[in-house]
């Protein structure tokens, strides 16, 4: 028996990239057995070489493959998630080099995590497997819910709690989902699932209706949909800016890439409420996040707000199911990170606290002109006005709305991004309009890896048409390598 | 020499750019050589101008291929004008200029403002023209928000949302023609070029008709979508209130004549009177506002408007009279408007109230000033040998021919404008003076002078011998208005082929 065993049937290969990430963590966690001390540059460095190798491995990935049984099944959107979510990692580490030191950044423990939890996300969009991708997700939320607490704050430890047990609910939702659909088709993968959904007919099966909306509840915890995102107000304004950053962009590509594959699964069986029920849900998602956003004073709650608006946005386009739109939903996550990477950056380059009221940049423009464009280059980009990033992402995404037919979503995304203005004018005009209060406003946190990272995520923001042509044949050279 | 409109677009960008390293002191020198050498610029396109080519120095490249998004700029007859017109207006407005807090950021506003300007008035793709649209309003928000008056930050605010919200709408316009054209031709393309070869469904094209008119009804302002106005143009400063007035009113009427007419033949000829009805009870509406009103900038404002919706009139007369004058008129209201609104910016400095009662017999001692403000008033009524009556007169016999009615009403303008300006000219000049603080006014200052003696002599040349003008606008109309004839010969053939 021992001499068949061969462990080329696995292909331990497609799962290299995760392999190097947790391998990194664990080495990590032993070196700091050995020195003590170790300083946040250290840590920091050795995390984004980490994350380098991995996307250096990931690009070696030229074409569909699978192991582990099937467990593990890489193609041109699990490839490129994974290169989303780490070049987006890659920038959001540097937040640690600010002037101010905190405890976090100092412990091993924190960047073991922050890689194991890259490894999380990287599981999650590997697999058409439900056990596999519930790991996944698992993984990286346990991994996240800590690095939140992490901070040591009252605020932060009290929104990872909350955070971990509205989380808990929604797994058991996902969990109890699986079985239903194991239950029902006899299976755990997402394409064995809908074909033997469509086989036996189960169209109105309220079974399957219940497992789909468990799902459903689950992913929306996640992804922040409208009547699942009580969490959000919390854990943004608990969680420290560069955690909020993090949290805005990254864990929503890996579940934006489950919807994906479960969705145009679905549909392409002829599940047509499935599309309806889409439909409405991102359309509340992104008028109610609009109106919330709208009444905010606190800047971080309305950039989260702002980011339920922006996924509500991209998901409403997804109702429209074409290549396109999976092209679409790619490229203006790109656009939409440099700029919210850009806004996070900016607001823990002014000050690290919790909250941050909209009268701490009152009059920054007579204090400092540079960053002041700099902070309403990210706004303006963020709500939308030509030529920056996010412009581009909604030029593409509403036209791939309107060639799937479907013309007056196009207007409803067009009507929702003209109420949007406004929270981001809002800050616009604090800054360049009133005047400043008291002793002026002080970058105190504002240190070279930031600066770097402000003008990284500004060049982005700024000159995103020249690199459009590039970056879309990209994106469709991934995405049209998909086959169901 | 081909590339010499991206320079016109690029430059007062740079100037704007290179603006930050010069200190509050030479600033205004600076903004004023700057605006002087693309006005230069612009020129100098005037004279290497061939009224023979339909569209003069194209320039073309591709931005994102795969989208059919490319950058093309290009200029004929009607765009020639209105580049013109708007390096004139920025490099008069500079040189009166007379804010003195924070003068940096506002001459590097409006530089950047100038270029989007440009940018709208030349670009030929529909893609690149709403990313200038959508640019000019971010140094609007700007200069009305911090040199604005009291509810300046509402005003600005209002002024942006609003515009926005129509431009929106023209996004999703835009972005269904590019469909519409895809189906059709297999191809991705935003320019207009190759849109104005397509025909469209009639019920498709209201709709698109629609998306469009609403961003550019708004920008103008027509009838019910006028209520951004009065605060807007209120609260900003002169300066502003010129930029808005002058420029991006005209980039509005602009968009009717690029857009609307070429793209949409038969909805424009169908809703021509519905539009036209708007346009008129705008006109009467504002000039009856303006009689009621005592303040000066206000009364400017709805004069302004009012001889706005003159210029849609002309632009819905469909035919060449009317277009021609629609466009000479856009040329003649810019540099009226901006010359009356320094003048009355001019009485704000040395009084500190726009308000008609602080004035009075001001003709003594301020004769100079007084002849210039009668001249421009004459102008802005439209009285002949004045450019004013040139394009209101023609604009009103273009609508006269289609429909007397119109013509009818709309010739009150010119009867309500007489009333409201001379009315305001006699309490401001004319009359004894009672008020002590005047009887000490300072006359015309120097940079007064400099501004609006340029704009007097343009005014009363254009109204002597407007042929220079007219000339290159009426060709580029004629080969407009022949092809939209062409395209609607075509689209009704086409109707009676499908129904047979």
């Amino acid at each position: 028996m021992i001499d068949s065993i061969n462990l080329n049937i696995l292909n331990i290969a497609s799962i290299i990239p995760m392999l190097v990430l947790i391998g990194f963590g664990i080495f990590l966690l032993g070196i700091s057995i050995f020195s003590r001390g170790l300083s946040r540059q250290f840590y920091t460095a050795f995390c984004i070489l980490a994350i380098a190798l991995d996307v250096g491995f990931i690009l070696g990935f030229s074409n569909q493959s699978s192991g582990f049984f099937g467990l593990i099944f890489i193609d041109g959107i699990s490839i490129l998630s994974i290169l989303i979510i780490s070049i987006a990692s890659i920038f959001f580490l540097p937040f640690s080099l600010s002037k101010n030191d905190f405890f976090e950044y100092n412990i091993p423990e924190f960047f073991a995590l922050f890689l194991i939890m890259l490894a999380g996300y990287e599981f999650m969009v590997s697999s058409k497997n439900l056990i596999l991708i519930f790991i996944g997700l698992e993984i990286s939320s346990l991994a996240l819910y800590t690095l939140i607490a992490l901070h040591n704050n009252k605020s932060s430890v009290q929104a990872a709690i909350k955070y971990f047990s509205m989380g808990a609910v929604s797994s058991g939702f996902f969990a109890f989902s699986m079985a239903l659909f194991y239950m029902l088709t006899n299976s755990f993968e997402i394409n064995e699932i809908v074909l033997n959904a469509s086989k036996s007919n189960l169209q109105g099966n309220i079974l399957l209706l219940t497992a789909f909306i468990f799902m459903v509840v689950a992913v929306g915890f996640k992804l922040s949909l409208i009547p699942f995102h009580a969490w959000v107000s919390e854990v943004y304004s608990g969680a420290s800016s560069a955690m909020a950053g993090f949290i805005s962009v990254v864990p929503k590509v890996g579940i934006l890439v489950i919807v994906i594959r479960f969705f145009e699964g679905f549909v392409k069986f002829d599940f047509v409420w499935i599309e309806n029920f889409v439909l409405i849900l991102s359309i509340l998602t992104m008028c109610v996040a609009n109106i919330l956003a709208l009444v905010q004073n606190d800047i971080k709650k309305m950039l989260a707000y702002s980011s339920i608006f922006h996924t509500g946005f991209v998901l409403s386009a997804l109702a429209a199911g074409s290549l396109q739109v999976n092209i679409g939903i790619f490229y203006y996550w790109i656009m939409f990170a440099f700029a919210n990477l850009g806004a996070f950056a900016f607001l823990w380059s002014r000050s690290t606290n919790l909250v941050m009221s909209y009268d701490k940049f009152s009059g920054l423009v007579k204090q400092n002109p540079t960053l002041a464009t700099i902070g309403a280059l990210f706004m303006l980009s963020l709500a939308g006005i030509p030529p920056f990033s996010v412009f581009w992402g909604k030029a593409y995404l509403m036209s791939s709305v309107i060639n799937a037919g479907y013309f007056w979503l196009a207007i409803v995304m067009a009507v929702n991004s003209a109420v949007a203005v406004y929270y981001y004018l809002k800050l616009v005009v604090y800054m360049f309009l009133k005047d400043s209060m008291g002793d002026g406003v002080y970058f105190a946190n504002l240190s070279n890896p930031m600066k770097f990272i402000l003008a990284f995520a500004s060049l982005g923001s700024l000159f995103a048409i020249f690199m459009s042509q590039n970056l879309l044949q990209a994106i469709k050279w991934y995405v049209s390598g998909v086959i169901f | 020499m081909e590339h010499i409109l991206s320079l016109i677009i690029i430059f007062p960008a740079l100037a704007a750019f290179l603006g930050m390293l010069v200190d509050e002191k030479s600033i205004r020198t600076y903004g004023i050589c700057m605006s002087l050498i693309e006005f230069i610029l612009t020129i100098f396109v005037w004279f290497k101008f061939d009224t023979s080519i339909d569209l003069n120095f194209i320039h073309q490249f591709g931005l994102i291929s795969d989208f059919g998004v490319s950058y093309i700029v290009g200029i004929d007859g009607i765009s020639l004008f209105l580049v013109i017109l708007s390096a004139f207006v920025t490099m008069v407005c500079l040189i009166a200029l007379s804010i003195k807090e924070n003068l940096k950021h506002l001459i590097i506003s409006i530089l950047f403002l100038e270029m989007a300007i440009m940018g709208a008035f030349l670009s030929l793709d529909a893609i690149l023209f709403y990313i200038f649209w959508e640019l000019t309003l971010i140094p609007v928000l700007y200069i009305i928000g911090a040199w604005g008056g009291k509810d300046r930050i509402y005003a600005s605010l209002k002024f942006f949302i609003y515009t926005f919200f129509g431009s929106l709408l023209m996004l999703v316009g835009i972005l269904a023609m590019a469909y519409f054209y895809h189906k059709i031709y297999g191809i991705w393309s935003f320019s207009l070029l190759d849109w104005t070869q397509m025909s469209l469904p009639y019920d498709v094209q209201i709709w698109l008709f629609l998306s469009f008119f609403i961003a550019f009804a708004v920008k103008i302002p027509i009838f019910p979508f006028h209520s951004w106005l009065p605060y807007a143009y209120t609260q900003a400063p002169i300066v502003g209130v010129i930029m808005l007035s002058s420029l991006l009113l005209k980039m509005g009427t602009y968009g009717l004549v690029r857009f609307l007419l070429p793209l949409f033949p038969q909805v424009s000829i169908n809703f021509s009177f519905a539009i036209c009805v708007f346009a008129t009870i705008m006109v009467i509406y504002a000039a009856l506002i303006a009689f009621s009103k005592d303040d000066i900038k206000e009364v400017l404002t709805y004069a302004s408007a009012s001889h706005a919706n003159i210029i849609v009139l002309g632009i819905f007369a469909m035919n060449e009279i009317g277009l021609s004058g629609a466009v000479f008129f856009m040329v003649s209201h810019g540099i009226v408007g901006a010359g009356m609104f320094i003048l009355v910016g001019g009485l704000y400095d040395r009084r500190g109230s726009f308000s008609m009662s602080e004035f009075g017999g001001l003709a003594k001692t301020m004769p100079k000033f007084a002849f210039i403000f009668a001249l421009l008033s004459l102008a802005n009524v439209g009285a002949p040998l004045t450019s004013g009556f040139i394009g209101e007169f023609l604009s009103i016999f273009g609508i006269f021919k289609n429909s007397p009615w119109i013509g009818f009403f709309a010739s009150l303008s010119i009867v309500l404008g007489s009333i409201y300006t001379l009315n305001m000219f006699r309490r401001l000049f004319f009359g004894r003076l009672i008020k002590d603080e005047n009887k000490n006014l300072k006359d015309a200052s120097k940079n007064e002078l400099f501004a609006v003696v340029p704009i007097c002599i343009l005014v009363v040349f254009l109204g002597i011998y407007p042929r220079f003008v007219i000339n290159p606008i009426q060709i580029s109309v004629e080969k407009s208005l022949s092809f939209v004839k062409y395209k609607d010969e075509r689209e009704l053939k086409l109707k009676e082929n499908n129904d047979r």
